[in-house]
């Protein structure tokens, strides 16, 4: 690998998960586009990484900028496009270690809003024509980032670890744009869980598949790949037995009460009398 | 234009939100889903002493459109900046999912979007952020069959995760006070720094992220006046037009290909983008 | 954050809902329903503390000034001056006797 990219725990698992594949040629260094065996059929990792020589100054640590955007967006489209007079379908895995969008003016000049559009909109074309999408959480999973690599799976799998995160905005932002102090945002997260940053609270929302506890996050052993990639196997096996293909199955957890009332009530009022 | 036209010119922006979804649809024909008398009000909100609002910030207004039927959903600006929350973020994603599934049925509803939004609720976060992602997927689905018509008037413009819903619409009406971005200036002064982007510069912020900018780099379809009729006419046009030949969303290649060409050893410059889309779009 | 009940004399009830305002800085939202004959019930949950008095003198000013409906009133307020909330009732009242109503 590039000596241009530092370790993130994104390279760590998409090497580990592809056996170390070399990524497919004509993508940028951010973003590493492996086609490598799911569960004994082939299948296409994604990650995101960091590069810190990238010519986008606001894209060195590992944002997802105006590039990275477009880049997923024509891994998954190109793989669509391949599969589309197929009928077993291709499994996408997104490894997801993104820690935030790029924050720039040349990111919102030339419009990094829809770069991120390519990129969900392709995961989500994707999971509807019937490719099983998964998502592992290895790390941060933040805001616009995870949005456009790695919301619109089907299943979404995270490690239960201190430094995953799933969140909207981070702390320090976070308590700047509600006009409180951070120690007052922790408080409120403790008792609202959708406020809450650790991976615990996220999980008590519904919106993960699984919560899986490996023994070195940032370098899985052999023990780490076993657990990891039987996991990845059965989501594929619950995918594909799956007859929807919406993401339905994000409500099933208390907490989402009030998201399924809302749907369940649009329902009994939609068609008129 | 001259005084009479300019008198007669009824402000689509002064409208709130469930004026705005009225004014779109066809006379007579708006009936409201889970109204404010309902009152689905935010589970979350109370217990932060934050005060809530009937109909969460949104109005989904069921009705038909040049008689067509149609789905308008109205987020309304006023309230919270427009942020959305579990309920609101699920009235909208909820009612775009069933527009799609009418079409599944052979029933042709389609869906008009009104941006006037901050992105996620942060009071709510990680379920606004959930319901954000359903919103994407929804459109998605229902562009499939119809178009999906994206309208930001201002003031408060369309940013955050909703910024990527509007780059994923069919087609997206702006205005001259309506703003398009993914963060919002404080945030990226804070994180990149003044010299980066200054939050308080208004002619600044409006050249980067402004209707008129954003339209002429290609990145909306329709740059109207603040005219509620005008409006109504262009959605009406664009819905007869049907679906774009391509999603704007899905030109990878195309926009790959410009971005090639930036020299990112310089700060973006409004009209370089401009003639770079213009040319490469 | 702070919750008002109030309650005042009033006529027959009202014949349908109404709604007016939002929740914005510096105003408020009303809605309006039919009550049992006699009474209008006011229940107010505002984000400025220790204004009671003045709500209470506020209302009290708009609601018995002339014979008005019986009504159940929710107000959700988010700051708004006496001025705004007199404007935003006597909205929501004038749309009981528009014809088209509140649909």
């Amino acid at each position: 690998m590039p000596d241009a990219i530092q370790h993130s725990r994104g390279a760590s698992w998409l090497a580990a998960l592809t056996r170390n594949t070399p990524p497919n040629g004509g993508f940028p260094a951010t973003v590493h586009v492996v086609d490598a065996a799911l569960a004994g059929e082939p299948a296409r990792y994604i990650a995101v990484l960091p590069d810190t020589h990238n010519r986008f100054p606001r894209v060195r640590n590992g944002e997802v900028g105006l590039v990275e955007g477009w880049a997923l967006a024509r891994a998954v489209s190109e793989l669509v496009a391949q599969d589309a007079g197929r009928a077993v379908k291709r499994p996408i895995v997104a490894v997801i270690d993104v820690a935030s969008q790029a924050y720039g003016r040349r990111e919102e000049a030339y419009g990094i809003h829809q770069a991120l559009a390519g990129a969900a909109g392709a995961y989500a074309a994707a999971r509807l024509a019937g490719h099983p999408v998964i998502g592992l959480i290895v790390g941060k999973a933040m805001s616009g980032a995870l949005l456009a690599h790695g919301y619109q799976a089907n299943r979404l799998i995270a490690l239960d670890d201190p430094q995953v995160m799933v969140h909207a905005m981070g702390k320090a932002a976070a308590a700047r744009v509600t006009l409180r102090a951070v120690e007052d945002l922790e408080k409120l997260a403790a008792k609202i869980p959708p406020m809450a940053y650790d991976i615990g609270s996220f999980a008590s929302l519904g919106l993960l598949w699984r919560l899986l506890t490996v023994a070195q996050p940032d370098a899985p052993g052999a023990a780490d790949m076993d657990l990891v990639e039987t996991c990845l196997a059965q989501a594929l096996a619950d995918i594909r037995t799956d007859p929807s293909r919406d993401l339905s199955g994000r409500l099933g957890q208390a907490p989402r009460r009030m998201s399924k009332r809302v749907r369940e009530r649009l329902v009994a009022v939609w068609k008129e009398d | 234009m001259n005084t009479n036209a300019l008198l007669k010119r009824s402000s689509f922006i002064e409208l709130g939100a469930r004026e705005r979804a009225r004014a779109l649809l066809d006379a007579r024909s708006m009936r409201e889903l889970i109204g404010p008398f309902e009152r689905f009000v935010s589970p979350w909100l109370a217990q932060q002493n934050v005060v809530t609002q009937a109909d969460d910030g949104v109005v989904v207004a069921k009705g038909r459109i040049d008689d067509q039927p149609a789905v308008v959903l109205a987020i309304e600006g006023a309230y919270q900046g427009g942020s959305l929350g579990e309920v609101g973020g699920a009235k909208i994603a909820g009612a775009l999912e069933l527009a799609a599934e009418d079409n599944r049925r052979g029933v042709p509803t389609r869906a008009v979007i009104l941006f006037e939004t901050g992105g996620v609720r942060l009071q709510e976060a990680n379920l606004g952020l959930a319901a954000i992602a359903e919103i994407h997927s929804a459109i998605v689905d229902l562009r499939r069959y119809q178009p999906v018509i994206g309208i930001i008037a201002g003031t408060v413009g369309c940013f955050g995760g909703m910024s990527i819903a509007a780059g994923l619409c069919s087609y997206l009406i702006v205005t001259q006070e309506a703003r398009l971005g993914l963060n919002g200036p404080a945030v990226i002064e804070q994180e990149a720094g003044i010299d980066e982007y200054d939050s308080r510069d208004r002619p600044f912020i409006w050249s980067i992220t402004g209707g008129e900018q954003r339209y002429r780099s290609k990145l909306a379809d329709a740059y109207l006046d603040d005219d509620a009729e005008a409006i109504l006419a262009t959605v009406r046009e664009l819905f007869r037009t049907g679906l774009p030949a391509h999603n704007r969303s899905d030109r990878h290649a195309d926009f790959l290909a410009c971005l090639a060409g930036v020299d990112a050893r310089e700060q973006a410059r409004p009209d370089a983008v401009r003639a770079l889309y213009q040319k490469g779009l | 954050m702070e919750r008002i009940n109030l309650e005042f004399p009033a006529g027959k009830p009202a014949r349908r809902s109404a709604l007016a305002g939002v929740v914005g800085s510096g105003d408020l939202e009303v809605l309006l329903e039919p009550n049992g004959a006699g009474s209008t019930a006011v229940s107010i949950t505002t984000s400025v503390d220790g204004m009671g008095r003045i709500w209470e003198a506020v209302l009290t000013r708009i609601l018995t000034a002339a014979p008005l409906p019986a009504a159940k009133i929710e107000i959700n307020d988010f700051g708004a001056t006496p001025g705004v909330v007199r404007m935003r009732i006597e909205q929501a009242f004038e749309e009981l006797d528009a014809a088209g109503g509140t649909r």
